[in-house]
């Protein structure tokens, strides 16, 4: 098999299947709505639960897209410096791989030319937003997230006072997922950055996405503003589909580096219960 | 869990109340945003539309392609709040219910109350669901704009919930 042909179809599986990690969370969320579901509201946000994994069962058996919205592809490449592959053959395997998957898996053409004006409509969802990070070695791995729009449009960026500490990072993510309501699909993932410039952040916010599910930070302190961050969105009732359920998030990642000592940029990506995500090892395979 | 049937009844219509979970079945037209610009200009221009909305549902989604053998692909609903702008000269003009999911906004919700409207939130995301409750579909009008086109669909058995009744009540307000 080609590499392109490898990232298409981990590509069409992600836009179908949900990964094990993700799927863990949303029957973990099930379960911790169902212990309170004597209310109406609970009861509407169970609803919603039962109909992810009713969703999620069709899509499956019929291989079709779980959402209409098979989303933007963003794609984070680690390239080792000793990689064999260059850049050039690289990116015009993951256009290929993506090409091929919008067509065999009927992704949805959501992706216009310009922004502004004519908003055209490319016709192949193309082209994928590609970061590019160099690390050791000679491997390449590719990350993607399939991300719609909906929960896309709820995420933001604040640039917070440097002295504001982990109390501020928590208002400020409650504050936009808040904003955020019913919006964008939830249950949530949550994809927070902290550090950096304003635009790092948000980059940091979308790796923050690509962690398991199931795992939390490796730094005992982040682990810990994680849970609080958690705890903190879950008591804003907004719950699954806006309903106003225990459960509005599924889970919390958080990605730090350094910032400068005048600010602290703290983004927030939000992603709907459906976190889409594929990784694509190359193991010497021709592009 | 109720069962209305399309174009829906007044007395349906006025008895559902929010977090009412209720299956739908008959006749849905399909818009979102272009298709929504487009009906309040020929609205604010005086000139005819391609559906007649009177008494008539919306449902605010854009589908993924159809694969072979299927009428549709994957088609859930979209945020519902980037249709506001548009919405009150709509139900002004006889639309009746509107399927999408998220909250609406304080004119929506007062022009809802005016014209005895309802608004319903289908499962976010559940796209294959809802698939597999359409029966039929058709082009109306607009299919230049490919997944925004405007859509009549036939369908059984749809899951919703009531999100803001015709009193103006609202599962989002907290």
């Amino acid at each position: 098999m080609t590499f392109s042909r490898k990232i298409s179809e981990a590509l069409q599986e992600a836009a179908v299947r949900l990964p094990s990690d993700v799927l863990f969370c949303i029957r973990q969320g099930r379960e911790e709505e169902a212990r309170y579901a004597s209310d109406v509201a609970s009861i509407t946000s169970l609803a919603v639960f039962d109909a992810i994994l009713q969703n999620l069962e069709i899509a499956d058996k019929k291989t079709l897209p779980m959402c209409q919205d098979t989303g933007m592809f963003v794609v984070f490449v680690d390239l080792g410096r000793n990689c064999p592959l260059i850049p050039a053959t690289i990116e015009k395997t993951i256009n290929e791989g993506c090409l091929d998957a919008v067509k065999k898996a009927y992704f949805r053409h959501s992706v216009v030319s310009d922004p502004v004006f004519t908003r055209n409509n490319t016709q192949d969802n193309l082209p994928p937003i590609i970061s590019w990070n160099l690390v050791d070695g000679e491997g390449l791995t590719i990350r993607v997230l399939l991300k719609g729009f909906g929960s896309e449009n709820c995420s933001s960026v604040r640039m917070l006072n440097p002295t504001g500490g982990p109390e501020a990072v928590i208002e400020a993510v409650c504050d936009i997922v808040r904003l955020a309501g019913g919006k964008p699909c939830p249950p949530i993932f949550i994809g927070v950055g902290i550090g950096g410039t304003m635009e790092r952040s948000a980059y940091l916010s979308k790796l923050a996405l690509l962690r398991d599910a199931r795992t939390v930070h490796p730094d005992p302190t982040y682990a810990k503003l994680e849970e609080d961050i958690l705890t903190a969105v879950q008591a804003l009732r907004i719950g699954g589909g806006g309903f106003g359920g225990r459960v509005t998030a599924l889970h919390v990642a958080i990605e730090e580096e350094p910032t400068h000592i005048a600010g602290m940029p703290v983004s927030v990506s939000i992603n709907c219960w459906a976190d889409r995500k594929a990784e694509i090892v190359w193991e010497g395979e021709d592009a | 869990m109720r069962r209305i049937q399309l174009p829906i009844q007044q007395s349906d219509l006025l008895s559902l109340s929010a977090f009412d979970q209720v299956l739908l079945s008959g006749t849905l037209y399909v818009g979102r945003d272009q298709v929504h610009s487009r009906l309040f200009d020929l609205l604010e221009r005086h000139e005819q539309l391609p559906l007649k909305l009177q008494g008539q549902a919306i449902y605010y989604m854009g589908p993924s392609p159809a694969p072979e053998g299927f009428s549709l692909g994957s088609c859930g609903p979209t945020t519902s709040a980037r249709m506001d702008s548009f919405t009150p000269r709509l139900l002004d003009a006889g639309l009746r219910v509107m399927i999408g999911k998220g909250p609406r906004s304080v004119e929506v919700i007062s022009s809802i109350i005016e014209n005895r409207a309802l608004y319903l939130q289908a499962y976010g995301g559940c796209g294959a669901l809802y698939a597999s409750k359409v029966k039929n579909v058709k082009t109306l009008a607009f299919a230049e704009l490919g997944p925004e086109a405007l859509l009549e669909l036939e369908v059984e058995d749809f899951p919703v919930v009531v999100a803001i009744d015709s009193m103006g009540k609202s599962v989002f307000a907290r």
